[in-house]
């Protein structure tokens, strides 16, 4: 019998889990597809839930027209969970459920639906996403104030530990912290600030003794960008911070207990609507990032699909995405060797230098009282550090590819004709409309009734446990929208901080000194700044375009009202008219464009508003004329990165709106 | 009711009409004209305030002008949000002008704070319309003035929010009716300011996050003991909270109206225009006008002289007249 050299491992690794984040349309849809992911190889499940369920409200709320099965499937109800896992063992699955706010009764659903088919929630197995902070800064999900979400997820946490032993009550998420616009630095800082607020708050909830417990079920959700050498070294980075964090702040002495460990969604902010078959090629370098070392190797991957930038993928597009993982996983020799890196002096220096960089910057958030109390503070610093990487992009400095370099390109023969993405029918809000009526009328309402008292009491009382009143309520038929109403009523309404008010001012080049000029002729001729909305209806949290426009807006001259996210059309038509702005901008990127755009000009031009409107986000071409007929001004999508150039267009609009001469 | 036949088909003199009739509808047309520079849109804005003048409405404007002031991140949006809604509640239209302090560097600016407050979007007896402060360094814009003068008219309630504590607030205590400062626990400033005599003395301190306890408790009691030893026996120290279930709010409009009810309106608002007029006319014509005028104190005086009913626009001709003779 001979040694195993140290450049082998005796055995192979076995590969890491996988997923493909996934759900549309209806929960019978997407139970089809799961199934046929699952056919194809994928390991585990990613359920993708549509904002309305994401955000509580069912789907025949006023707040979730356009929006309902878009970005993922609706489950507002025991019933459609059922029919989501229909024929899936959850006793043998691995379930990763994006969900944040509404975490504690999708995760009640699922516990419902397991014991329902004779599974012991002892046996459950999965994720609940269930990372708030993010929300506030990111994603835009949140449904209550910050410290009674908290209380949810320290409940949750205490409430599994020993419930459902084997699940991983939250996943700190540093993914949506680079999309936002995080430097690695920042990533990887707050997303450790992120896991000391909770850890904090779970602690009072938990006995001591349940400590390294409670640690050892705290995973990460992370991202990685197309640089893809310093990407790995900032998961090394994560590790070391967060063996240390367990250790010396939470007294953690097993060394099972404080390994890290994360899951993985590669980049999509990089991805790009121009020659989108590039995507594929930093998709797989990113893969690369999260695998590469065995030291600081993903437990479970999803890529993107390579035309994300295009709109909703279909599953073709995802299997593509799948195929490269197992690629990467079963063709490659990757999971034969020890870790690639040790010893490696340019991993360690830049291990090093993460390290320090962001052991200053979690000090800084300390400073202003821990995650919670820093949300603003962080919030401003992204959007500082997005639009940073806005302007190297703009200038020409970051080249990406097929975007600001290299933009010649003969037809691509992967879009056909219905733009190479999938459209969901229209239908399927109209029928889930109906089918929550349905599902409500044929309730015991007297067991509703009852669990959603209970369900209101424990949330009005702090030292009460939210998880069983809502399985109750889970069991009792209560939805979505009546479990989030309870708690709205009981903790309060919130709304983010936006983030821009805080931005610094631009460095003025020659370009923008340009628009600002143009703005200000403008301006003196109406007598008034100009003055634009921008808007984001719907329920879509992705901010951060709306927040980079309305910052560039500032900085050209304008008057900017941002009102951050989650409006319906009748508020933007009613702050436009108070407002007296002369151009309106509105951002979309879930894909419910086609149906909030027009709804938001009808009431605008009801209201006597006559100001033009811009459209931003992911529009797929095909929509765009369709857009344009409703009453759109302009359109714009990711392939539009000239900032001033879209400036330049809305203040042309404004000028002609009014009758004001274009220049000489 | 007076109107002057010359100018009432004008633009400017149909939006004052609708607003002296309480047409709330013509609010954002009446700021629209109001904050624009253009000469044209001037001599509109001149037409419409003299319209909502005690001279044309017959007594002073109806609406209660309240300056609410306090530090970002003292709670004044979550405060308004309640506010707001309790004054529907009591079944009051209210008017909202929220004033951004943010650099005018670039010329440009983030009006956010409109984000804060929430209100149904179909209900038409509230207005809230964002401006950027101007130019003028802690000040209120001109429009802001006079929009305030304005909408008082056709508002019960007429609110101007404005960031700062201390140094910035002095032109919404010439412009309101009762100036309130809002007061965040444990942060010392207001206490300093208050002190130091750098604060103006309000009508009404607010103290915000009473759910804070001990902490809001003892702020109440530093700003007592501070208030006692300026004398100043008639502020009125007000602890709410927004936190569900909020408190104090209603507490907070009594006192509001009691201020209100022991005002002599009618002076408090003619020294606002007067002190408008004299603003107004220093933007236009600097120290050199001034100087023709004999200087500040004759200039007061001469505002002293003239009918107490009559608007703004016409106090600056006063002045303007004077000046050129």
């Amino acid at each position: 019998m001979s040694e195993t050299p140290a450049h082998r491992l005796p055995e192979r690794d076995r590969p890491w889990m996988m997923r493909t984040y996934a759900g549309h349309s209806t929960a019978k849809a997407s139970n089809e597809l799961y199934r046929e992911n699952l056919s194809k190889g994928q390991t585990g499940l990613s359920i993708a839930f549509d904002l309305p369920t994401q955000t509580g409200y069912d789907p025949d709320h006023e707040l979730a027209r356009g929006e309902v099965g878009k970005v993922g499937v609706p489950i507002p109800h025991k019933g459609e969970m059922h029919t989501l896992l229909d024929g899936i063992p959850l006793d043998n699955m691995n379930t990763s459920m994006t969900i944040n706010a509404t975490a504690a009764f999708l995760l009640s659903l699922y516990i419902t639906t397991a014991e329902d088919n004779g599974v012991d929630r002892a046996l459950l197995q999965g994720t609940t996403q269930n990372d708030i902070i993010k929300e506030f800064l990111a994603r835009g999900t949140y449904a209550f104030p910050p410290g009674p979400s908290m209380r949810l997820i320290a409940d949750m946490v205490a409430f599994t530990v020993n419930e459902v032993p084997k699940w991983n009550p939250i996943n700190i998420c540093s993914y949506h912290l680079q999309e936002a616009g995080a430097t690695p630095v920042q990533e990887i800082a707050y997303a450790m600030s992120n896991a000391i607020a909770v850890l904090d708050a779970a602690r009072e909830r938990v006995p001591e003794d349940q400590m390294g417990k409670v640690f050892s079920r705290i995973s990460f959700f992370v991202n990685a960008g197309v640089r893809f050498v310093e990407e790995h070294a900032k998961l090394r980075a994560m590790s070391i911070l967060w063996e240390e964090l367990g250790r010396e702040r939470y007294g953690v002495q097993d060394p099972k207990h404080l390994r890290f460990r994360y899951g993985v969604q590669v980049n999509s902010l990089g991805l790009t609507e121009a020659q989108p078959e590039n995507n594929v090629q930093r998709i797989v370098l990113e893969a690369l990032a999260v695998t590469l070392g065995r030291n600081a190797r993903a437990r479970a991957v999803q890529l993107p699909a390579w035309n994300e930038a295009l709109g909703l993928p279909r599953p073709w597009d995802q299997q593509w995405s799948l195929r490269i993982q197992q690629v990467l996983a079963f063709e490659t020799d990757l999971l034969e060797y020890p870790d690639i890196f040790e010893g490696s002096v340019v991993m360690d220096g830049l291990v090093n230098e993460l390290l320090a960089g962001a052991r200053a910057e979690m000090a800084v958030v300390e400073e202003h009282g821990g995650a919670v109390e820093a949300v603003p503070y962080m919030k401003a610093a992204l959007v500082d550090s997005h639009r940073e990487r806005w302007r190297r992009i703009e200038a020409g400095e970051q080249v990406v590819v097929g975007m600001n370099k290299f933009t010649e390109s003969s037809p691509s023969p992967l879009v056909d004709e219905e733009g190479g993405i999938m459209t969901v029918d229209p239908a399927v809000e109209a029928q889930q409309r109906e089918a929550v009526q349905a599902w409500r009328a044929g309730r015991d309402q007297a067991a509703v009734d009852a669990a959603l008292t209970k369900l209101r009491e424990v949330a009005l009382d702090e030292s009460q446990n939210i998880m069983p009143a809502s399985i109750e309520a889970a069991k009792a038929g209560v939805t979505v929208g009546e479990w989030a109403q309870t708690l709205r009523d009981a903790f309060g309404e919130y709304r983010g901080p936006t983030g821009v008010g805080e931005a610094t001012a631009a460095e003025v080049g020659a370009d923008l000194e340009e628009v600002r000029e143009e703005v200000a002729r403008v301006g003196e001729a109406l007598g008034r700044t100009v003055k634009i909305l921008v808007g984001k209806p719907g329920l879509d949290g992705h901010s951060n375009g709306a927040e980079q426009i309305a910052v560039r807006a500032r900085d050209v001259g304008m008057d900017v009202v941002y009102e951050g996210i989650r409006l319906t059309p009748q508020q933007i038509a009613r702050s436009a008219l108070d407002e007296g702005v002369h151009v309106i901008g509105l951002s979309i990127l879930s894909g419910s464009h086609k149906e909030l755009i027009p709804a938001v000009i009808e009431e605008l031009r009801a209201a006597g508003v006559e100001a033009p409107v811009v459209v931003g986000g992911i529009i797929p071409e095909a929509d765009v004329a369709p857009l344009k007929a409703a009453g759109v001004a302009g359109v714009y999508t990711p392939k539009d990165f000239n900032m001033n150039q879209i400036m330049r267009d809305i203040v042309g609009l404004v000028a002609e709106a009014h009758g004001v001469a274009a220049t000489a | 009711m007076s109107s002057v036949p010359a100018t009432s088909t004008s633009r400017g003199a149909q939006i004052g009409v609708r607003l002296r009739d309480r047409d709330l509808s013509a609010a954002p047309a009446a700021l629209n004209l109001l904050e624009s520079r253009a000469p044209r849109d001037r001599e509109e804005a001149a037409r419409l305030l003299h319209e909502v003048s005690p001279a044309a409405i017959g007594a002073e404007a109806p609406g209660h002008v309240i300056g609410v002031t306090g530090p970002p991140g003292a709670g004044k949006s979550t405060l308004l949000s309640a506010l707001v809604q309790a004054w529907r509640d009591r079944g009051r239209s209210v008017a909202v002008l929220a004033v951004d302090p943010s650099s005018k560097r670039s010329g440009g600016s983030l009006l956010g704070d409109r984000a804060r407050i929430t209100y149904d979007p179909d209900d038409r007896q509230i207005f809230i319309r964002s401006t950027a402060a101007g130019e003028r360094l802690g000040g209120l814009a001109a429009g802001t003035r006079e929009a305030a003068l304005a909408l008082s008219a056709a508002f019960d309630v007429v609110v101007i929010e404005t960031v700062g504590v201390g140094q910035s607030e002095t032109d919404v205590a010439d412009v309101a009716d009762t100036v309130a400062v809002i007061v965040q626990p444990g942060s010392g400033d207001a206490l300093q300011f208050l002190k130091s005599g750098i604060m103006e003395t309000p009508d009404v301190l607010v103290v915000t996050k009473a759910d804070l306890g001990q902490i809001a408790i003892r702020a109440r009691r530093d700003l007592s003991a501070a208030l006692r030893s300026l004398g100043a026996r008639d502020t009125q120290i007000v602890p709410v909270s927004s936190v569900p279930p909020p408190t104090g709010i209603d507490d907070l409009i009594d006192a509001f109206d009691a201020h209100r009810d022991a005002l002599d309106v009618p002076a408090r608002r003619r020294e606002a225009r007067r002190a408008a007029a004299l603003a107004d006319f220093a933007v236009e014509h600097g120290e050199r006008g001034m100087r023709a005028l004999g200087g500040r104190r004759a200039a007061v005086r001469l505002l002293t002289e003239q009918d107490p009913s009559l608007d703004v626009p016409s106090l600056v001709a006063a002045l303007e007249r004077k000046a050129a003779a």
